[in-house]
């Protein structure tokens, strides 16, 4: 569970620990991730790290899958979203969600790729958002991180779907976490988002948590350019 | 050090399908290598999992995270006397292999399994028999000597005057890596044998039937229907076979194309797809059927008759059908054998299988065998019989078959009986423990600490049954 000590990626985490599942918490904040085990110590074991230091990634991942005896399932849910002002282009806020959303979601699941390349099994889930459906006027680089993500995944599925392997991605929207906070709108409680994104698992595909997303991000998709950048959506 | 193990992950089950573990594996093709593999086990901080052919059905030649030491490409005869049939072998030259290199100087390997795939040290270390096993006993007791490296990588060569002879044969490669058999071959006169078939309609007459041929048949074995009820109860078909002495112009039946299993049935059709017709049929129902078929036309038209049968058709029955486990697919199979001695098999087998019957987990084969007793560490031998059951097992049936093995290894215990650990997938620690005896526990422990003190050679079989410490597999 890389991205585990707050948001989508720690409930996924608690939830399949409470589930009986051994989890790898990943996360760059220590305390946090101690805290967690220190809820489920038979079931949760701490790996403090920060995912922009790829060079760590490949040992790391190895010495994962040894302590945990092998790997079903990785989940990616390491994700940033800086504040960025309507008529703000700053590239020292918008770098840092490239590092987090897109570089370091290329080193992990690549990993896990070979991996489960090589063993014909395994799940691989990464946490898009619904935000990655078009390039908007509020979240240029974080619209093209998420969309960064959803196209790699469906690369990885289109290689590995046929060896067995299941790849999903996941488009939640607006939901209840820390990266959220400072928005102000209708949003989904995240322990119900994890225990979607959990159900998901093993299936192949993209998809959204609520079926409102399913059928306005459907209308989203396709709405014409012409119109669209007209609009301040 | 990622880099040397990351290309060599691999998926790997046992022949039963039913466990499955990713893990490093290394197939090494000298002796130095093994102590290699060793070194990189101790540096990565990683257990050692031996795998010979891969055909232990359960979880004995997997293990999760941990090298796979393959020895089948350690396959080479050393020597070999046409004279005396006596042979040098690697530790993955493959029964198979035995046979061939043999037949057309009449040597015969002394013991062989239902199929000829598995390796030398595999076979050692489960310490197979076969169906001659009430007359000559398990593999073990027909090896001259053998050389074994163990984990610190030493090498040893042992004689059957050595106690450590009997301790790493038939301890499921805990113990040392068997790198190296000498073997006496048994002489044959002919490649035939003199085969006779009876259909005993009741356990009664199963037991009857290996109790009159005893004394004079060189294999038997005896197929057991396990959907027979009530008065049908134990039918099935009982092969006595005997080897043939002082017949003239029987040579040809020693050589390679007299005994080659053909690759068509009826001379057309290609064995090959022959599972896939198999699986729509490998259900209860199905089963019951072609059980109850089969029955029917050995207690009608074989019943009583004798035929002459290639070594190979009788010996290696499970290779006719190639790829027959694929028809357990998607969920495998867990195939269970327990070994009883005499005065109780018959109620303890008739009693399993009833058990069985009631929790509609009928096994769709049955193999009945006699044994005898030996003197290795964790000997299944026994002077009574085994049963041998295939129980297919799906995403269903699990927990209901689980139970239901562990109610049958209940009443094997009570009976003093055994197990063997190339069949096992449901023994817990104490079930195992109270079959071998603390005696042999204790012996093991010791053996275990003078032989593999870091405790490197492991198998998830091993740390179900308590014979590998999994405190230091990094696992909790």
């Amino acid at each position: 569970m890389v991205g585990a000590s707050s948001g989508i990626g720690r409930e996924c985490a608690k939830q399949l620990a409470a589930a009986g599942v051994k989890v790898a918490a990943v996360a760059r904040r220590a305390e946090r991730l101690d805290q967690l085990k220190g809820e489920f110590p038979d079931k949760i074991i701490p790996f403090p790290h920060d995912v922009t230091n790829t060079d760590e990634i490949p040992d790391l991942f190895m010495r994962i899958t040894q302590e945990l005896g092998g790997l079903d399932l990785i989940i990616y849910a390491s994700g940033v979203m800086s504040d960025v002002g309507r008529h703000e282009f700053n590239t020292a806020k918008d770098l840092p969600m490239i590092e987090v959303n897109v570089t370091g979601a290329i080193a992990w699941l690549n990993e896990a790729a070979h991996r489960f390349e090589r063993v014909g099994h395994g799940s691989i889930v990464c946490i898009g958002s619904v935000a990655g459906d078009r390039g908007r006027v509020g979240q240029p680089v974080y619209n093209a991180s998420k969309s960064f993500v959803a196209t790699y995944m469906e690369a990885l599925r289109n290689r590995l779907h046929r060896l067995g392997v299941r790849v999903t991605t996941i488009k939640p929207g607006p939901t209840e976490t820390e990266m959220t906070s400072h928005l102000h709108m209708k949003k989904m409680p995240v322990e119900v988002a994890a225990r979607k994104t959990l159900q998901l698992v093993g299936r192949s595909g993209e998809f959204y948590l609520s079926p409102m997303h399913k059928i306005a991000f459907f209308v989203i998709r396709n709405f014409p350019s012409l119109l669209f950048r007209r609009l301040s959506v | 050090m990622s880099d040397l193990l990351r290309d060599r992950l691999t998926s790997i089950s046992g022949f039963g399908m039913s466990a499955q573990e990713d893990g490093y594996c290394f197939r090494p093709t000298h002796p130095e290598q093994v102590r290699e593999i060793f070194e990189i086990a101790r540096t990565t901080g990683r257990k050692v999992v031996l795998r010979g052919a891969g055909r232990s059905y359960g979880d004995a030649a997997i293990l999760g995270e941990a090298l796979i030491l393959d020895i089948s490409r350690m396959n080479r005869i050393l020597s070999y006397d046409p004279q005396t049939g006596v042979v040098q072998a690697e530790a993955g030259v493959t029964i198979g292999d035995l046979w061939r290199l043999g037949i057309e100087d009449g040597w015969w390997p002394p013991v062989v399994s239902g199929t000829a795939y598995p390796t030398l040290g595999g076979a050692l270390g489960m310490n197979i028999h076969g169906k001659n096993a009430y007359r000559v006993g398990t593999l073990g007791e027909q090896v001259l000597s053998f050389t074994a490296i163990t984990p610190s990588g030493s090498f040893l060569t042992l004689t059957p005057d050595n106690p450590d002879f009997y301790r790493i044969i038939s301890t499921a490669g805990l113990l040392a890596v068997i790198v190296q058999v000498s073997l006496q071959l048994k002489k044959v006169q002919t490649g035939d044998l003199d085969v006779l078939a009876l259909a005993p309609r009741t356990w009664q007459e199963q037991f009857d039937m290996f109790r009159r041929y005893e004394p004079e048949a060189d294999y038997m074995v005896s197929w057991v229907d396990c959907f027979g009820k009530g008065s049908q109860a134990g039918r099935g078909v009982f092969h006595a076979a005997w080897y043939q002495h002082g017949i003239t112009g029987a040579g040809h039946t020693l050589s390679l194309t007299h005994q080659d299993l053909p690759d068509t049935l009826l001379g057309f059709f290609p064995k090959s797809i022959v599972w896939r017709f198999l699986k729509p049929l490998n259900n209860r129902i199905g089963m019951k059927v072609l059980n109850r078929a089969k029955d029917f036309a050995a207690s009608t038209l074989g019943n009583g008759k004798h035929h002459p049968q290639s070594l190979v058709g009788f010996s290696f029955l499970l290779d006719y059908v190639p790829n027959w486990r694929n028809a357990y697919l998607p969920g495998g199979f867990v195939q269970y054998q327990s070994f009883v001695p005499k005065e109780y098999a018959q109620a303890v087998f008739a009693r399993q299988i009833d058990l069985q019957q009631a929790a509609k987990c009928e096994s769709f084969l049955g193999v009945l065998k006699r044994h005898r007793p030996d003197r290795f560490l964790f000997s299944h031998g026994i002077d009574g019989y085994s049963l041998a059951l295939d129980f297919k097992l799906t995403s269903k049936n699990r927990e209901r078959l689980f139970e239901l093995a562990h109610q049958m290894n209940e009443l094997v215990l009570q009976a003093g009986g055994k197990f063997y650990l190339a069949k096992d997938s449901t023994l817990r620690e104490r079930d195992f423990m109270q079959s071998v005896g603390t005696a042999a526990i204790a012996e093991y422990r010791q053996a275990k600490e003078h032989f593999d003190p870091e405790g490197l050679l492991s198998s998830r079989q091993a740390i179900r049954l308590g014979l590998s410490r999994s405190s230091d597999l990094g696992m909790f």
